[in-house]
């Protein structure tokens, strides 16, 4: 094990970018740094050609054909350009009147699908959150309760990126088109590790990131449907009319190269990697909740993506718990890592209860996760928590019988 | 965020970590005084108790902390700085002095003051136990 650095479980805020993709990416800084805007010299021809294998690369891993890849910088672009570009576009009213249109998502989503659909709020549009049940799965019944007549659009991720719970996209997608309501899925986190077909799936709108999936920072990719339906979005950033318009800008060349060969790699991978993650992931809640009593697996068992899990540890706070266990990076849904003071909203909405979500610990896997890690993490995360349990005022309680939720607590 | 080494060292090695028996035990005790004080939901809840001589002097005092490195180092401190002390001297710990000791970052100004109310808590009740004049509004009395 690394003795100056932490080991790695923080996978789903960001992975090491595969060193085969970043030898695919180093040419176009240093010799090919051409601009593939440049159509009469060779240099713009040789940035040109990058870019379209990765658009092909890229479209091999969803099933799309190229010319409905947009690159962007990341997904929060992608999902700010589906949502806010859809909305424009198929708005029921012109600017400044109310009843723009109707658009459904959920509670739980990131922020970066939450903000825009409150932006458009205050430009007239409704927005529907749909709240997540205790498992946190989005079924497609609750998106079909909540379509009225003016619904336009609907946002609801693959995989959500605290838990991984993975929602009914094809079927919600099927619902959409079979009503003409445009689709759009953030699927951050699971593009690039789980099968996907945007044409067996029904999505309209497919936004995921590079460094998510062992690809670089900085670039990501936004599908849009061409045909049956062709969804049209209003562009947010104008200019030189790159990428079909809807996106200008000179191409990070070397990003989108690097990008592409994620996904590539990610496509050839994914199956017997998350096979193995998948054991990591069993093997770590198992032993885990052999070892320390009062623990909880959030969300679904089953329906959740193999690199991702949460445990909240009763009686035991969220960010004492990072503490304790120093060297390996991962996140907590303690408000104490948070700047806001609050809670992860994702847990809260699920209603896991605000003492639990201060409990929790996210754990993500990557390509590069050994037996010897998970090992070593379930010895620390357990030696961490029973140390704290010894100076746990409720887990005391909780021993003598006492209902903590009972207590009429002083808050402050 | 980073931690001071001073933080770190109480959380590593905290010390007075216990009490002076189960909740029930310890309401039936009249040496004993008793201080919960903070919310689970709100990520921080402090319990403290201390055990007073008739003369007024806290001769030892236990913690238990469900919070983050800082509400720990902050209840481990308070321990250590009341044991000794008359009530009156542990009255006047002010949660600024436990800031300037563990060089706590604004926002964890809160562990500090959580600490300082676990003390008037536990002063409080066993002053109730032992028939002493409580004070009408102890939040009244020190600045946040």
């Amino acid at each position: 094990m690394n003795k100056t650095r932490p080991l790695y479980l923080d996978n789903a805020a960001t992975t090491r970018c595969d060193p085969r993709v970043v030898e695919v990416m180093l040419p176009y800084l240093t010799e090919a740094y051409g601009n593939s805007g440049s159509r009469n010299h060779a240099f713009g021809w040789e940035a040109e050609e990058a870019v379209e294998k990765a658009r092909d690369q890229a479209a091999a891993l969803i099933g799309a054909n190229a010319k409905e890849i947009i690159f962007t910088s990341g997904a929060t672009e992608s999902n700010n350009l589906a949502i806010k570009g859809a909305a424009h576009m198929y708005a029921k009213a012109p600017e400044g009147q109310t009843g723009r249109g109707h658009i459904i998502t959920a509670l739980h989503e990131h922020k970066a699908v939450l903000d825009p659909c409150k932006r458009l709020q205050k430009e007239g549009f409704d927005v529907t959150y749909l709240q997540p049940p205790a498992d946190g799965v989005i079924t497609v019944d609750m998106v079909a309760k909540e379509i009225r007549p003016d619904t336009i659009l609907v946002s609801i991720m693959w995989a959500n990126n605290e838990i991984g719970t993975i929602n009914e996209v094809p079927a919600i997608g099927k619902l959409c088109h079979d009503k003409e309501i445009i689709f759009h899925s953030d699927g951050t986190q699971w593009v690039g590790k789980m099968p996907t077909d945007v044409e067996r799936d029904n999505i309209d709108l497919l936004s995921w990131s590079g460094h998510k999936m062992y690809g670089p920072k900085g670039v990501g990719a936004l599908y849009v449907r061409r045909r049956k339906p062709r969804v049209r979005l209003e562009a947010i950033v104008d200019g030189g009319g790159q990428e079909r318009g809807m996106r200008s800008g000179t191409l990070n060349i070397s990003g989108i190269a690097g990008f592409g060969k994620a996904c590539e790699l990610c496509q050839h991978e994914m199956q017997s990697e998350g096979e193995r993650l998948l054991k990591f992931r069993n093997r770590l809640e198992t032993e885990l909740a052999k070892a320390i009593e009062v623990t909880q697996v959030n969300g679904n068992a089953s329906k959740r993506v193999p690199n991702i899990t949460n445990i909240s540890f009763g009686f035991v706070e969220g960010e004492s718990l990072l503490m304790g266990i120093k060297d390996i990076a991962c996140s907590s849904g303690s408000a104490c890592t948070s700047a806001s003071l609050e809670p992860s909203y994702v847990l809260k909405s699920l209603g896991v209860g605000d003492e639990l979500a201060h409990s929790s610990l996210r754990l993500s896997m990557s390509r590069w996760t050994t037996d010897k890690e998970i090992d070593y993490t379930i010895a620390s995360i357990t030696k961490a928590v029973l140390h704290l349990r010894k100076m746990s005022p409720l887990y005391d309680l909780y021993k003598e019988g006492v209902d903590i939720s009972k207590i009429q607590w002083q808050t402050h | 965020m980073a931690y001071s080494d001073k933080v770190i060292e109480h959380y590593q090695n905290p010390h007075n970590v216990g009490s002076f028996g189960s909740s029930k035990e310890v309401q039936a005790r009249k040496d004993i005084g008793v201080g919960i004080v903070g919310a689970p939901e709100c990520g921080d809840v402090m319990q403290l108790h201390i055990q007073v001589s008739d003369a007024g002097v806290i001769q030892d005092a236990k913690f238990k902390c469900f919070g983050c490195g800082s509400a720990i180092a902050s209840s481990s401190l308070a321990t250590e700085w009341i044991k000794g002390k008359t009530v009156d001297q542990a009255l006047a710990i002010k949660n600024t002095e436990i800031v300037e000791e563990l060089s706590l970052p604004p926002v964890k100004i809160h562990c500090s003051v959580l600490a300082e109310d676990s003390i008037r808590a536990a002063i409080e009740d066993w002053k109730k136990k032992n028939g002493h004049a409580t004070a009408v509004d102890t939040h009244a009395a020190h600045a946040r």
